[in-house]
């Protein structure tokens, strides 16, 4: 399966990825040879098999109770953001 | 202090330490020596934690002096780079996580601190552990001690490469579709995959988390059990935990091997497997014989296609898990972005490296609109189908043994042109991770490459168990570890 120049920009516009223009044929063989390698999952006959839900056979997702349990750590937290200010994360404005 | 003491297992320094033949302090300042001294040549640490480190030491010794503290007091250890460790960074051996200091451990680390395990610094890895020879990284590659032209395997390539040049006893690792038992094979050291959901994942940075599980790697499956006793057991912040007694790993090591059905996967011994691997895995499974265990072949029909099954299911997991970096909370941010989807699109492309996107872009390509069911859900069935050929072999025998690798170690760029050549390295790995069972990698014995000096490049024997069966596998294998010294060798240049 060969993808094309415009199916790559679009994976990478869904993905939020810029990719430079030299990327963009790079992704295009690899992702094609990736595609036609997992391709051979089609020999598999599963039509009556159901998708694994959980690795641990019987186990499904716990939940947890609904109880606030968080601490207000947001200072320590926003040392790691690139930039805050009033306690807010700062992005380009987004409304004009 | 004896000059061959970092030679020493994890399980005979935590005694030497109790004992008082060394301190922690001496122990911590020779391993901290050993891997500074290592840096140019495997580059197999990202952060060096020396402060920190003298810091425990230094209360490690007093918790000694007083006889208190855990079954690991005052034993340097590292860290994969994958684990959060609270005030120091935690890269993920990638750009995206450069400036990241995170501000609490992850349970595992948390865990290994209570047992009074002293951080020597955090290991290399392939970035966000997506590769199998270390050479993803954004902190450049791991060179394996064995031949620093060499990979040492990946994406746990810094861990596997401390444990085998004794820069460390112990350096925990995670394990997606190999990457504990791979680079322990190719390390010629001891990996251990425990079983899905058995030790948390909370801070461990997620790549595919229906796959992901954190283990060890040791020089031998003593210290794997050891360490297991302290790192496994429930916890409420992960909710693939799984809430189950710990036994003691230690307890059963020495367990006869007589009656033990080992099955051996016709689909291990394919055309692929190098010749010389071939020999010194039919070597081990000949003394498995002599110690009273009985071989037969098994067949998993199903398992050709674990590769393709996992190159869906990890890339759609990791294009969900990767999602969270955007540049604007924590992380690589872009230069003046022109509005906000340009700060998203730019910090992630400048953020993570070639791999890392392809994979993003893999991932979203297959749960995209009108793909789903083709590639997602049939994966997700195959590995049904995968999980049942497993399930149908334990019916049969006890633990399945076999090549952890396909070849020894290989050349630094020999696989970087093709990701698919790259991919097959987990050939025979991947399996276990698919169906969530616990699996060991081993020594056992030396592969002559072309040309190689000295005795060869390491050789992994591979053991999987049904879930749970840590105990069974830690027994396989410390029987194993007992009759031969495959284990005990070490590099020369770090002898």
């Amino acid at each position: 399966m060969a993808l094309t120049r415009e199916q790559i920009e679009n994976i990478a516009d869904l993905a939020c990825l810029e990719l430079q223009p030299t990327e963009v044929p790079v992704y295009q063989t690899s992702l094609s040879a990736i595609l036609d390698f997992v391709g051979e999952l089609d020999r598999a006959d599963t039509a009556s098999v159901a998708p694994m839900a959980h690795p641990l056979p019987g186990l499904s997702q716990r939940l947890r109770p609904d109880a606030i349990t968080e601490q207000d750590h947001h200072e320590l937290y926003q040392e790691n953001a690139p930039q805050v200010a009033a306690g807010l994360y700062l992005v380009p404005k987004v409304i004009e | 202090m004896s000059v061959t003491v970092h030679r020493r297992t994890l399980a005979q320094l935590a005694a030497g330490l109790r004992a008082k033949e060394f301190s922690s302090v001496e122990l911590t300042r020779l391993f901290l020596e050993r891997i500074e001294a290592s840096q140019p040549s495997l580059n197999a640490f990202i952060s060096i934690t020396r402060e920190q480190a003298q810091a425990a030491a230094q209360a490690a010794d007093r918790d000694l002096a007083a006889s208190r503290g855990g079954a690991l007091t005052g034993v340097p250890i590292a860290h994969k780079d994958i684990f959060c460790t609270a005030g120091v960074k935690t890269t993920c051996g990638s750009r995206m996580l450069d400036n990241f200091v995170s501000p609490y451990d992850a349970t595992l680390v948390a865990k290994l601190k209570a047992a009074g395990a002293v951080m020597l610094g955090k290991a290399n890895m392939d970035e966000f552990a997506m590769g199998s020879s270390n050479e993803t990284s954004y902190f450049g590659p791991v060179r394996n001690p064995w031949n620093t032209a060499l990979v040492p395997g990946g994406s746990s390539g810094g861990s596997a490469a401390a444990v085998a040049a004794r820069l460390a006893p112990l350096a925990t690792a995670t394990d997606t579709g190999g990457s504990i038992r791979q680079p322990a094979a190719l390390c010629g050291v001891t990996g251990l995959k425990p079983t899905y959901g058995r030790v948390s994942r909370y801070g461990m940075i997620a790549f595919a988390s229906s796959l992901d599980q954190a283990g060890t790697i040791t020089a031998t499956a003593e210290d794997a059990a050891l360490v297991l006793r302290e790192m496994a057991g429930f916890d409420p912040n992960d909710s693939t935990s799984v809430d189950r007694p710990v036994p003691d790993y230690m307890a059963s090591l020495n367990a006869p091997l007589t009656g033990l059905k080992i099955g051996l996967l016709k689909e291990f011994f394919d055309k692929g497997l190098d010749p010389q691997c071939e020999r010194r895995i039919r070597e081990a499974l000949a003394l498995y014989e002599k110690l009273g265990a009985q071989l037969r072949e098994v067949s998993l029909p199903n398992l050709p296609l674990s590769v393709p099954a996992y190159y869906v299911v990890a890339p759609a997991e990791c294009s969900s898990n990767l999602a969270r970096f955007d540049g604007v909370r924590f992380g690589h941010r872009c230069k003046e972005p022109r509005d906000l989807m340009d700060l998203f699109k730019r910090s992630r492309g400048e953020g993570f490296g070639a791999e890392v996107k392809r994979r993003i872009m893999t991932g979203t390509y297959v749960l995209s609109a009108g793909y789903y069911d083709a590639y997602y859900l049939k994966a997700q069935k195959v590995r049904q189908l995968i999980a049942a050929d497993f399930a149908r072999a334990f019916g049969e025998v006890d633990v399945l043994i076999g090549p952890t690798t396909p070849t020894p170690a290989f050349e630094i760029g020999a696989k970087t042109s093709d990701p698919i050549t790259m991919y097959l390295n987990d050939i025979y790995t991947i399996g276990a991770n698919l169906a969530g069972l616990p699996a060991m990698s081993i020594p056992c014995g030396f592969a002559m490459a072309q040309g190689s000096p000295g005795r060869g490049l390491p050789v992994g024997l591979q053991i999987v168990g049904p879930h749970f069966s840590e105990a069974k596998l830690l027994n396989v294998a410390h029987v194993y570890q007992r009759e031969t010294d495959w284990h005990t060798m070490v590099p020369e240049a770090y002898a």
